[in-house]
């Protein structure tokens, strides 16, 4: 059988377009679903081989084949792509493919919207490369240098070219993800199944409902700031420019007003899908359901209001930096309640250990370290050691590969029966998990200790004393990244047939209209 | 099957013990440093004792938590016929009392265990000016520092000291690569020393974890910190802020000594910096102009039009054959022609990462790497500049 085949929809139909044309003109939601959750995964890939470049000049002391300014470019490239090409479509991709799934509509509210979302994507993507390449060939001075944060862009940072397509670039994934945003609105609000109440959705729709919000706030913030930013550079103005009587520090206000807001709508969908699979594998109910939903919106309002922790070493005022501070504090509460429910879920339930189950419970160790390590940072006594350095990496990893990346491989093969009606190869799955979680935690604990130990980030080169740790890390980090090659080889398998057929609920605790239709659904 | 898990075991094994030769394998450095620095200022103090305060109870809710799970997924599991309960929710008030105490543990440890050192710490870092002793004046620029001690009369530049082959050619490694500096900044223990950070560029941080002082240099703005070094030695760090290509390359050294010594390298340095003024004002030969020169361009220029003064073509341009280098620097009537090479070591140019060099460099640093420049990488102007034409013109 080949791919098309078995993905093209059992009972497709007449009419149904099929081939090329039917991902171009689809407004279905399950293809459009694939097809974000295709091209987000293919940037996956990308942006972890850059990762893995920079990783292995890191390897060892000394500059061996990557001089400064290339290595700034990787490390940015990698930031963004990874953030905005990678795990926001990804999410989208996942929401599309299956909130009309779980609240029993055969459609999304705004499918066009969504695909224009999509659409952008590609085009987002090769604004951001372009420079990069370019530069080899004399063009330009390559991609931007100055971190995903973009930081001193204001002023010169050697990177013209690159600092104004990183720009556009970012107004595209913006304008893509808002049309994400309005389509799960309107699409959670209105189009459930009649005797499904709101406060009887699954939790992956109200998860997604609070992102899409989130999304509507700060999305435009961004747009803001950067737009400012590029009127600085092009039109004369001195919105970040101290010598026109304006503000470095206001872009990096605007930014991380943004920026920390991001962290949630980055982990938020995977936090939301890992109760139902910790409750398929329990054969348990949800715990605390209330609790959850009550956090996620107590966590995208004081998620809204702490962005100053990230400036902590900038001179801030004394009064800022506390309530910075005391607020960020705050959030450690419904973060840790959210623990507690899906703890609570797995409690006394009757465990089975399948791959996605494994995945999560993995997710929730991940944002255990990730919570525990990162109520350090606020600290406004202690920042000095924590700011800047390999620590803030290897913290902030643990939300978004720990907590986020394996809570959506646990979703992805979770539901890669429901998708492709096929089974996937279940020790495999099991051998890419060990693999995962075991050169995972080798590679970001290592870089917290060397962080604390010290090492700056955003180094290409570094001090004899942080040599063991970097080898580590680098060994570390090219199996991880050789073990996401088993995933991708058994997601191909599966969706090319191998593999038993699958019931239309593969799962024996599975709960949820999903599992109603067959596998993969009809279109 | 029993195949497959055994694959699988084999798999899983040698992955850990590949990872484990990595850790362990070849332990070249043998330098596994996982906490702060030593402490050796009042702020980095406040830092360690509340970092370990935080961490012990960190990692206490971190292994109470894993057990918690560890004893559901050993016990509650399909294989050893575990029925699976169906509460949702605290379902008693004991429970609820229960389940709210951890809550309350956390508030605790966020507002008071912690809270409340961190108010105090935070409220010691702010404190600049109380019974200062001593003011430093920072400035950063792409990629050094300057320091100035106004009372004192004293400024000088201080950047990277590790020779390029080390860092690009894989030479032998000195034990401080990469924190080493050709001058490094000089400071006396047990005074109060307020440091006032600027920039002249881009942001940069002026980080030094000894100390427990990491604060940004704004471009535009004043920031300031402040450290009291409780012991002599030598104390490093770097740049703690992504400001451009060589921001790996901006290290920060600092000799802490006794008030007597800073006194006596007081007075060495400004009669240092008074024979400088002297020696401007005499008439150099082209020999010892280019020799100096060479150091100067060797310290400072290289990092961007690299060696040979070749530059990177779109990016820093090439010196060897410049318009600019090889034309005249001055007019008929002796002015400084814009945009000509000395006009542009001066006052570099705007928007880029050409900056001026008018006050890192003294006027003989100045004549000299000109002169360098102009008779160098197959540049033939042949001409000599006086270092009291640089003071007149500047
Ligand atoms: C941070 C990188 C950097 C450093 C360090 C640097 N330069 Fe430059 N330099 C540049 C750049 C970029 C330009 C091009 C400016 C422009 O766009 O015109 C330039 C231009 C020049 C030019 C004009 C060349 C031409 O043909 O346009 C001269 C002369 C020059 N630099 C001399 C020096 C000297 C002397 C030093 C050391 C004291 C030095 N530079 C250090 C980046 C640097
Ligand atoms: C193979 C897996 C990965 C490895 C080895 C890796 C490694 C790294 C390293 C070493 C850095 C810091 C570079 C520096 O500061 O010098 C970094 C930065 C970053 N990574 Fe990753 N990473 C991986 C996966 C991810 C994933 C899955 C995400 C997110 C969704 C992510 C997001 C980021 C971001 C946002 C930055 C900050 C970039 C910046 O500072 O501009 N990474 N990564
Ligand atoms: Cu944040
Ligand atoms: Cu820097």
């Amino acid at each position: 059988m080949t791919s098309a085949t078995i993905v093209e929809p059992k009972d497709a139909h007449p009419g149904y377009p099929t081939g090329l044309r039917r991902w171009l003109v689809t407004t279905d939601h399950k293809d459009i679903g694939l097809l974000y959750m295709g091209f987000s995964a293919a940037m996956f890939f990308v942006a972890g081989m850059l990762a893995l470049v920079f990783r292995a000049e890191l390897a060892a002391p000394g500059v061996q084949f990557l001089q400064g300014s290339l290595y700034n470019q990787l490390v940015t490239l990698h930031g963004l792509a990874m953030v905005f090409a990678f795990i926001m479509p990804f999410a989208t991709g996942l929401n599309n493919y299956l909130i009309p799934l779980m609240i029993g509509s055969p459609r999304t509210a705004l499918p066009r919207l969504s695909k224009w979302g999509f659409w952008l994507l590609p085009l987002a993507v090769m604004v951001l490369l372009i420079p990069f390449f370019l530069q080899f060939f004399g063009v330009g001075d390559g991609a931007s240098q100055a971190s995903w944060t973009m930081d001193n862009t204001g002023l010169d940072m050697q990177s013209r070219l690159g600092v104004d397509f990183t720009i556009v670039a970012v107004y595209l994934f913006g304008i893509s993800s808002i049309f994400g945003a309005f389509n799960v609105i309107v699409t959670v609000l209105t189009l459930r199944t009649p005797t499904m109440s709101l406060w009887s959705m699954p939790l992956f729709c109200w998860g997604w409902l609070v992102v899409a919000f989130l999304l509507l706030l700060v999305v435009p913030v961004l747009a803001t700031a950067v737009g400012l930013l590029f009127a600085d550079r092009h039109f004369g103005t001195h919105f970040f420019i101290a010598s026109g009587g304006g503000d470095p520090i206001l872009f990096q206000h605007l930014f991380w007003f943004f920026g920390h807001p991001e962290v949630y709508i980055v982990v938020l969908p995977a936090w939301a899908i890992l109760p139902t699979i910790l409750s398929a594998f329990s054969r348990k109910p949800i715990y605390g359901y209330k609790a959850q939903v009550y956090s996620y919106w107590a966590i995208a309002f004081l998620g809204s209001i702490v962005w100053g922790h990230h400036m902590l070493a900038q001179g801030l005022p004394l009064m800022e930096n506390l309530y910075f501070m005391y607020a960020t504090f705050s959030i450690s509460v419904p973060t840790s309640v959210l623990i507690f429910c899906w703890i609570g879920t797995i409690w006394r339930g009757a465990m089975t250990f399948e791959t996605p189950m494994l995945f999560a419970l993995g997710a929730i160790v991940g944002m255990l370290i990730g919570g525990l390590s990162g109520v350090l940072i606020p600290d406004a006594g202690a920042y000095s050691q924590y700011h800047n350095t390999m620590y803030i990496t290897g913290h902030f990893h643990y939300p978004f590969f720990g907590a986020a990346v394996l809570g959506m491989m646990a979703t992805v093969y979770y539901y890669l029966p429901k998708m492709t009606g096929r089974m996937y190869n279940e020790s495999l799955g099991r051998l890419h998990f060990w693999i995962t979680a075991v050169s995972f935690n080798v590679t970001f604990l290592s870089m917290m200790m060397v962080g604390l130990a010290g090492m700056p980030r955003h180094v290409v080169d570094y001090a004899i004393k942080y040599a063991d740790w970097n080898r580590v890390i680098s060994v570390a980090a090219f199996v991880l990244g050789a073990a996401q090659l088993i995933f991708l080889y058994n997601v191909i398998q599966t969706i090319r047939g191998h593999g038993e057929k699958a019931a239309d609920k593969p799962w024996e605790g599975a709960v949820g209209l999903e599992w109603t239709p067959s596998s993969p659904p009809p279109s | 099957m029993l195949i497959e898990s055994e694959i699988l075991k084999m798999l899983r094994k040698s992955c850990l013990s590949f990872l484990l030769l990595a850790c362990l394998g070849g332990s070249a450095y043998a330098d596994w440093a996982f906490n702060f620095q030593p402490a050796v200022a009042p702020l980095a103090d406040d830092a360690l004792r509340i970092h370990n305060r935080f961490m012990v109870l960190v990692i206490a809710l971190f292994v109470s938590t894993m057990a918690v799970m560890a004893y559901s997924l050993f016990y509650h599991r399909k294989d050893k016929g575990f029925k699976p309960a169906i509460f949702t929710g605290p379902t008693t008030p004991t429970l609820w009392v229960l389940s709210a105490l951890p809550f309350i543990g956390l508030v605790f440890v966020d507002y008071v265990w912690v809270g409340v050192p961190a108010y105090y710490a935070a409220v010691t870092m702010e404190n600049t000016q109380e019974g200062a002793d001593l003011v430093l004046r920072v400035t950063a620029s792409q990629w050094k520092w300057q320091y100035e001690y106004p009372a004192q009369g004293i400024k000088f530049v201080s950047s990277l000291s590790t020779p390029l082959t080390q860092i690009y050619q894989g030479a032998a490694k000195g034990d401080n690569y990469l924190l080493e500096v050709d001058n490094p900044l000089v400071l006396p223990v047990n005074k109060k020393i307020r440091i006032l950070l600027l920039s002249s560029d881009v942001m940069h941080a002026w980080s030094v974890p000894a100390f427990g002082v990491k604060r940004a240099a704004v471009p535009g703005f004043l920031r300031e910190t402040w450290v009291k070094i409780e012991k002599e030695g030598t104390y490093r760090g770097q740049c703690a802020q992504i400001c451009g290509t060589n921001h790996a390359f901006m290290p920060i050294v600092v000799e802490a000594v006794s008030v007597e010594r800073f006194a006596a390298w007081v007075a060495k340095k400004k009669a240092e910096q008074e024979a400088l003024t002297t020696s401007a004002e005499k008439v150099w030969t082209k020999d010892e102009l280019l020799q100096h020169g060479q150091g100067i361009y060797e310290k400072i220029c290289i990092s961007c039009h690299l060696p040979g003064g070749v530059g990177i073509p779109g990016v820093f341009p090439a010196l060897a054959d410049s318009k600019i280098v090889n034309s005249p620097y001055q007019d008929a009537s002796g002015r400084l022609i814009k945009d000509g090479h000395l006009d542009r070591v001066l006052n570099g140019k705007q928007g880029t990462a050409m900056q001026a060099f008018k006050n890192t460099l003294s006027d003989v640093d100045i004549a000299a790497v000109v002169t360098y420049e102009r008779n160098s990488f197959g540049n033939k102007t042949g001409d000599v500049l006086q270092p009291v034409l640089v003071r007149k013109l500047r």
